[in-house]
């Protein structure tokens, strides 16, 4: 091991630095929490206090149960994050595999063009998109929502994936085609959990800015039942007077979920490969 | 009956021309060794016999049968990959069932077959271990387990050795021998280790740039390189390359002499120097010059010889090779 690593007086700055850094990437989260639970006075006068007997109220969480069909919002945000994540890891991969396994012709334009989506933003094309949605008389879905999502992650995914495909092994790959194994089959067993890793990054880094887009729930599904949460949580801030209590407990709940997916996704992140395939 | 044939094999990879023409049988039972430099082509030859890679031209017959277009899986072949390619999330019981079961083979053959196997690699206490609780020489016959238990035609060995350590490569290769005699079974073996392919082969394929050099026994190579290349890849040290117009002026050939035919002699015709000593107990290598060009002898038993003596090297009654000057072998 490392000599700088394993002297304790390093590992103890390197930890303090690390719970430093914690602290810090937390700590709006941890305001946003205790001040969701204190009345509209208490949030203005102190708002670094915790809730007390005198300050503590669940007057916002009430608020948004009342208001807008909070549990729809969540349920339709649910939906469209997961199964436009489903979506990009799914076809991202198989993209990915077709262009790190196979030479045809036309393989490296046909990658560069999945690629390209990268360095364009997909909101430029919002007009075009929105037009597109209309015609096709999917505007106020949530189809609507996961077709751009999905398709706003793609090439990200195909690029990162495509990378990560061409490490695996191909004596693994061929060990089963000799088996008789079909090339779907050594796709989502063989492939597939050996780039777990990059999967996890892949669905990360799409996770969150879906669950967050306000721009595109705002133009394409903007009706009560396709509302999500980030556009349902937009009703409590008004032009001339804001529900603090409101958003602050919309925000709180709102950041519950994207929590729990990314410590399940972080988790495949960290455990890493199962070694001792090859060599 | 023949386990295999090739019939005017070519290779490319868009503009890279990596097999040319390549004609060759196996018979049933044989073991055949591919040998050559790194990059001459062995492993591709490998692939196209499996399968894994499409002739660009020519044709494949495994046990007579036409396979240009059958899938790796149904070409009756078994392959063992230098890389170990054991499945991880497999463990070592159902890495080596999976093929069977693929091809829907009855439980009691599959069980049967597994045992057979674990017995014979000794693999019987780790089929319920994963690959990487397992040691590199475990791996590896694990990899061949996998190979045994589907029966196959013919066995596709890419250099299995090269990842393992140098005991248990001597080991490893007594092994495959040994599994050679007792499953009488075609086996093509790649190696890029003339050693390897001295003393495994029943026939050895010399390869270099995409091209077949040479096929015959391992004695018959050696006593009878048909070029230069051949000469100087088999044998440890390697044949002794020098201008014959040393020995006879004017004379433009390449003579060689291999090492272990070069004796001390006071009459000897070649006045050397030598440059370094390898004393193997067995053996002793000299290192020498003979009119600036370094020659290797290898004299049986220990000598007291020490750097910076001369003396005069005479070379075996008949022993002396000529090659022209483009390496092919002239007559002596
Ligand atoms: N898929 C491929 N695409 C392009 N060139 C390849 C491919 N596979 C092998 N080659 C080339 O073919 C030559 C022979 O490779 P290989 O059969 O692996 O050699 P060996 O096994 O004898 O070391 C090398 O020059 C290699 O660069
Ligand atoms: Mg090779």
């Amino acid at each position: 091991m490392n000599k700088a690593r394993s002297n304790p007086l390093n590992k103890v700055a390197m930890h303090g630095a690390l719970i430093l850094y914690t602290l810090i990437a937390l700590f709006p989260v941890f305001v946003i929490l205790i001040n969701s639970f204190k009345n509209r006075k208490a949030i203005f006068r102190e708002p670094l206090a915790v809730p007390n007997a005198d300050t503590f109220s669940m007057i916002g969480y009430e608020t948004v149960m009342k208001q807008g069909d909070f549990f729809l919002y969540f349920q339709n945000s649910m939906i469209v994050t997961v199964v436009s994540l489903t979506l990009i890891l799914l076809f991202g991969a198989m993209a990915a595999f077709a262009l790190s396994e196979y030479r045809f012709r036309g393989n490296l334009i046909m990658g560069l063009y999945l690629a390209l989506g990268i360095m364009i933003p997909i909101r430029i094309g919002t007009v075009a998109i929105l037009e597109m949605m209309v015609a096709t008389g999917l505007v106020n879905t949530l189809t609507a929502l996961i077709l751009v999502y999905t398709a706003q992650g793609l090439p990200l995914a195909v690029f990162i994936l495509s990378e990560f495909m061409r490490q695996v092994s191909d004596d693994l790959k061929n060990a089963g085609r000799i088996d008789g194994l079909s090339e779907y089959t050594i796709f989502f067993r063989l492939v597939l959990p050996l780039v777990r890793p990059a999967m996890a990054t892949v669905a990360v880094f799409n996770m969150i800015p879906i669950w967050n887009d306000l721009w595109f729930p705002l133009i394409l599904a903007p009706a009560e039942e396709t509302k999500t949460l980030t556009l349902g949580s937009q009703v409590f801030i008004g032009q001339f007077v804001t529900d603090w209590n409101a958003v602050l407990s919309a925000l709180s709940m709102a950041i519950l979920p994207v929590l729990i997916l990314y410590v399940i996704f972080s988790r495949q992140l960290i455990r890493g490969i199962t070694s001792g395939a090859v060599k | 009956m023949t386990a295999l044939t090739l019939t005017n094999v070519n290779k490319s990879f868009g503009q890279v021309h990596v097999l040319k023409d390549i004609n060759l049988e196996v018979q049933d039972g044989e073991f055949v060794v591919f040998v050559g430099p790194s990059g001459c082509g062995k492993s591709t030859l490998l692939r196209v016999i499996a399968g894994l890679e499409d002739v660009s031209s020519g044709d494949v017959y495994i046990g007579g049968e036409h396979v240009n277009l059958t899938p790796p899986s149904k070409r009756g072949i078994a392959m063992v990959f230098q890389s170990y390619a054991l499945y991880p999330h497999l463990n070592v019981r159902k890495n080596m069932t999976l093929a069977l079961k693929q091809e829907r083979q009855s439980k009691e053959i599959i069980d049967q077959r597994v045992a057979e196997a674990a017995r014979m690699l000794n693999l019987e206490e780790y089929l319920e271990r994963y690959p990487s609780e397992l040691s590199g020489g475990q791996r590896q016959r694990v990899a061949i387990g996998r190979a045994i238990v589907r029966h196959p035609k013919l066995f596709l060995f890419d250099e299995p050795l090269s990842n393992l350590d140098a005991a248990l490569r001597m080991n490893t290769r007594l092994e495959i021998a040994k599994l050679h005699q007792q499953l009488a079974a075609s086996m093509i073996y790649v190696t890029h280790d003339q050693s390897e392919a001295m003393t495994l082969a029943d026939k050895i394929v010399v390869l270099r740039d995409g091209y077949v050099e040479q096929i015959g026994s391992p004695m018959e190579l050696y006593n009878n390189p048909v070029n230069k290349f051949v000469a100087g890849f088999l044998g440890s040290p390697a044949m002794n390359f020098l201008p014959a117009g040393i020995l006879n002026e004017g004379d433009d050939r390449t003579l060689g002499v291999r090492p272990e035919d070069l004796f001390l002699s006071e009459g000897g015709n070649l006045p050397a120097m030598v440059q370094h000593v390898e004393q193997l107990g067995g053996d002793t290598n000299v290192i020498a010059t003979v009119k600036d060009h370094q020659v290797t002898a290898r004299l049986f038993g220990q000598h007291a010889i020490e750097s910076g003596q001369t003396f005069n090297l005479a070379i075996s009654e008949g022993k002396s090779y000529f090659f022209d000057k483009s390496g092919a072998r002239l007559s002596a």
